[in-house]
């Protein structure tokens, strides 16, 4: 099972050095990790692909968020979202058969970004499994370089992963916790909530 | 350290108490409307930093977050903030070796409730310090490493007595910061201080290049802690105490599980409350010794792979497991698959990676210690639960901690159960790890908090005495003495040193049998007896003690150890003792790894040992056992 998590950073440095060493450090794979920038110049935002069952991934979400740079976490797990990974890829094109290959490009809606006499750099942005069907029928013609940046993710709908809200982050004491279904509602969560929270709500307050 | 000079709100040691009689008193942090504690000072926009350097800035901020102890060693890169500590009027305690200040700060802060402070130069300075910070992080000990770097613009040149601090510290620290320019510095330390003493505490460390202490301020600088995503102090829900406190009710035979994190979060009251209200036996882990009085007679002792065989039984016989401040170690729990099979589990912790991780956890209470447990005292009703209390009654009668005294030498749990009888528990102890860590564990019988200082999570040799050192230094007037092995002893010995530069009246036990005593016990059941390269050839202690101006005493014949133990307590300054004792010696029971914990290796505790039953009379039962 192959689990996406979005984890809102701070944008400084040695964060993605913690967020990997961390990893490292207890045994957890990383399929792929995107970070980059976002709107606001003090946070930048890590996608991270994990490849682990249930128990595993509770595990990988609670000591990610252990981390104090670390502001805020959320999997997509039970949330539609959409999922998005770049590639460039060098193919091959003897003479005659170029046309072949830009034909597939645009098949797949990739773009091409670079023509040489023997080669040819195609851009695509899509899904995995669409750049993993591309890359297969490219192979035949030989690929002679290969770069994805890994998988970034966002939630469909008003849902967003985002700076807690100001009542959140007063956390008065004995507050009831924030039932994470709210942030459904345009990503400010309201301490008028009353949905019950579940037994992963309890067992998940952000920590000290 | 008076009232009057602490800063509202902070923590801070009680007033100096007469000589054994002292709990600390730790205050509980305020918090503002913000929800961030009270700090030293205001916070926000100021220019009261105008005109300062970072030196002048950092011993400043120190005197106004209530620090006034330090430990460390100068050097080229911290100098300027030396220049400053030389008339700062904060106890600062020169060391000979780095690590020894990190165990000093660390030892310290158990002690006090305060964080401990370290300030050490760039390079091998810092590195220095790597072993307790990752002692600290393991034990969530608060504490502050300030460390000194080389010039911000000589960073990554490979400049004299430069390292990568932040990069090598950061999967040991709770949070690392390099401060780039002195503008950051106040907000750094404010932010410091909050992430080490706040939550489940951890050890913090801030890298200050030499042109960031001398660099002055010019203008107005903000000094608000910044730290988004940071929940200070989580209470528990409401709904989880009560259902807690409910199934416990219920519970026919509901066991106690009080872990370091009750001590942390001084909830120790409230656990000895909701033990009493409810009858709840109680049993606690090896940080865990002194949060509950283990004189009560609902008092089980220490559990684990070497605690009692009593609490062992009692955990895995229990229908109700309540967790507090403990973290289900694997020397705790032995076989994962066995343990506590008929029991559900409670568990009360501030930290949410802590509650299952190791064990399904039926009723998880994210929170302060000290506030959920108070809450759940509130729901929590008086129950006779008679036959479970007899039958703990009567494992503990069977199955009491217990050792062979026959043979020429001391017996190193003779000698723990010595200074037991005469401080009756009323001391601050240190360890350094091994068998004589798990003797003093099981023959001193705990009763206050912050009387049990030892490196329980990583386990560092070489803790006991920089511990003391840092324990005396925080709790001055009161006795602290350090039960080490030969081996752990030797690692840190030269803060003797310190002991005697600032006349801290330390007393160090040593339990010497030329061995390192667990790994040849290990060596003797598991490895054959091949002794692989763990006898040591061990000096003369009492003579190098007293080449640092320090008393030494050596107790050679088992009929002196109890006079020898009264005169090291009675010695009014720093002593050692060092006790030959016998070296085939084993800590029982054991569970041996891979087994549950009912499955221990009783060995002499066992009432079916041969010894036990040929009636031997040199099978000796300490009186506070009995």
């Amino acid at each position: 099972m192959r689990h996406v998590i979005s984890a809102l950073v701070m944008n400084e440095p040695g964060v993605l050095s913690h967020v990997a060493g961390m990893f490292a450090a207890r045994g957890y794979n990383i399929d792929s990790l995107v970070v980059g920038r976002t709107e606001d110049p003090r946070f930048s935002r890590m996608t991270i692909v994990v490849p682990a069952d249930e128990r595993i991934l509770e595990q990988v979400r609670k000591q990610l968020a252990k981390i104090v740079s670390v502001v805020r976490v959320r999997d997509y797990k039970e949330l539609p979202f959409v999922a998005r990974d770049l590639m460039l890829i060098k193919v091959n094109t003897p003479p005659g058969k170029r046309s072949e290959v830009i034909e597939l490009a645009q098949i797949f809606r990739g773009h091409v970004v670079d023509v040489g006499p023997t080669t040819i750099m195609i851009q695509l942005a899509g899904e995995e499994e669409k750049l993993d069907a591309f890359v297969d029928l490219m192979r035949p013609y030989g690929i002679k370089e290969l770069g994805r940046t890994g998988v970034i993710a966002m939630p469909r709908g008003s849902t967003s992963v985002t700076l807690p809200s100001v009542e959140e982050e007063n956390h008065a004491p004995a507050a009831p916790v924030k039932n994470r279904d709210s942030l459904s509602r345009g990503g400010v969560t309201k301490l008028t909530d009353k949905r019950e929270p579940s037994q992963e709500e309890l067992e998940s307050l952000p920590p000290g | 350290m008076t009232a009057s000079t602490t800063p509202a709100g902070t923590r801070s040691a009680s007033p100096k108490s007469p000589k054994n009689k002292a709990t600390v008193e730790v205050l509980p942090q305020q918090f503002d409307t913000n929800g961030l504690p009270i700090l030293g000072a205001p916070v926000g926009k100021t220019s009261r930093y105008q005109g300062l350097n970072g030196a002048q800035i950092l011993i400043k901020m120190l005197k106004e977050h209530g620090v006034d102890t330090a430990f460390g060693y100068p050097g080229g890169a911290i100098l300027p903030t030396f220049d400053q500590l030389y008339d700062a009027k904060i106890n600062f305690h020169l060391v000979r070796h780095e690590q020894g200040a990190g165990h000093m700060a660390d030892g310290y802060a158990r002690a006090t409730g305060k964080p401990g402070i370290v300030i050490v130069t760039s390079g091998p300075g810092a590195t220095n310090v790597v072993t307790p910070l990752a002692t600290a992080y393991m034990d969530s000990i608060p504490m502050i490493v300030f460390s000194g770097q080389v010039r911000t613009f000589m960073i990554g040149n490979d400049a004299f007595q430069e390292a990568d601090v932040t990069g090598i510290t950061r999967p040991v620290t709770k949070r690392n910061y390099l401060a780039k320019s002195v503008k950051d510095l106040p907000r750094i330390i404010n932010e410091a201080f909050i992430v080490a003493t706040t939550g489940r505490p951890g050890p913090v460390l801030i890298d200050l290049p030499v042109d960031v202490t001398t660099g002055v301020v010019s203008e107005i600088i903000d000094d608000t802690p910044y730290l988004p995503g940071y929940k200070v102090r989580p209470a528990g829900h409401s709904k989880m105490t009560k259902a807690a406190a409910e199934m416990i009710n219920e519970a026919k035979r509901p066991l106690l599980y009080v872990g370091g994190g009750a001590i942390l979060s001084d909830a120790w009251r409230e656990v000895r409350e909701l033990a009493e209200k409810g009858n709840i036996p109680c049993t606690t882990t090896l940080l865990g010794l002194g949060a509950f009085d283990e004189l009560s007679p609902l008092s089980v002792h220490m559990l684990g792979m070497h605690g009692s065989a009593y609490a062992n039984y009692a955990v895995q016989e229990c229908d109700c497991l309540i967790a507090v401040g403990a973290r289900f170690d694997d020397r705790v729990t032995g076989n994962l698959k066995g343990f506590a099979p008929r029991a559900k589990i409670i568990h009360v912790d501030v930290d949410p990676s802590s509650i299952s991780k190791n064990v399904k956890v039926d009723i998880p209470v994210v929170g302060d210690a000290r506030l959920c447990v108070a809450e759940m005292v509130q729901h929590i009703q008086h129950r006779p639960r008679q036959e479970w209390l007899d039958q703990i009654g009567q494992w503990r009668k069977q199955l009491p901690f217990r050792y062979d005294a026959s043979g020429p030498l001391a017996k190193p749990q003779a000698i723990i159960d010595a200074i037991n009888t005469i401080t009756k528990g009323e001391a601050v102890f240190t360890t350094g790890v091994g068998q004589h860590q798990m003797w003093a564990a099981q023959f001193i019988r705990w009763r206050k908090p912050r009387s049990m200082i030892t490196s329980g999570g990583l386990g560092t040799m070489g803790f006991g005495l920089p511990a003391a050192i840092g324990a005396q230094a925080g709790r001055p007037g009161e006795l602290v003495i350090d039960i080490d092995g030969d081996a752990s002893y030797i690692m840190t010995a030269m803060e003797l040193a310190t002991a005697a530069q600032y006349k801290l009246p330390v007393k160090v036990a040593i339990l010497n049998n030329n061995f390192m005593g667990m790994v040849r016990q290990w060596q003797q059941l598991f490895y054959r007896e091949r002794f692989s390269y763990s006898q040591m050839v061990n000096p003369d202690f009492a003579a190098m003690a007293e080449s640092f101006g320090i008393k030494g005493i050596r107790c050679t014949r088992k009929e002196d150890v109890f006079k020898c133990v009264e005169q090291m307590i009675n010695h009014p300054g720093p002593v050692v003792v060092d006790f030959l004792c016998e070296e085939k010696e084993n800590v029982y029971p054991m569970v041996p790894s891979g087994k549950c914990l009912h499955e221990m290796e009783l060995g002499i505790v066992g009432s079916d040992h041969p010894a036990a039953r040929a009636g031997n009379s040199n099978i000796v039962t300490p009186d506070s056992l009995a």
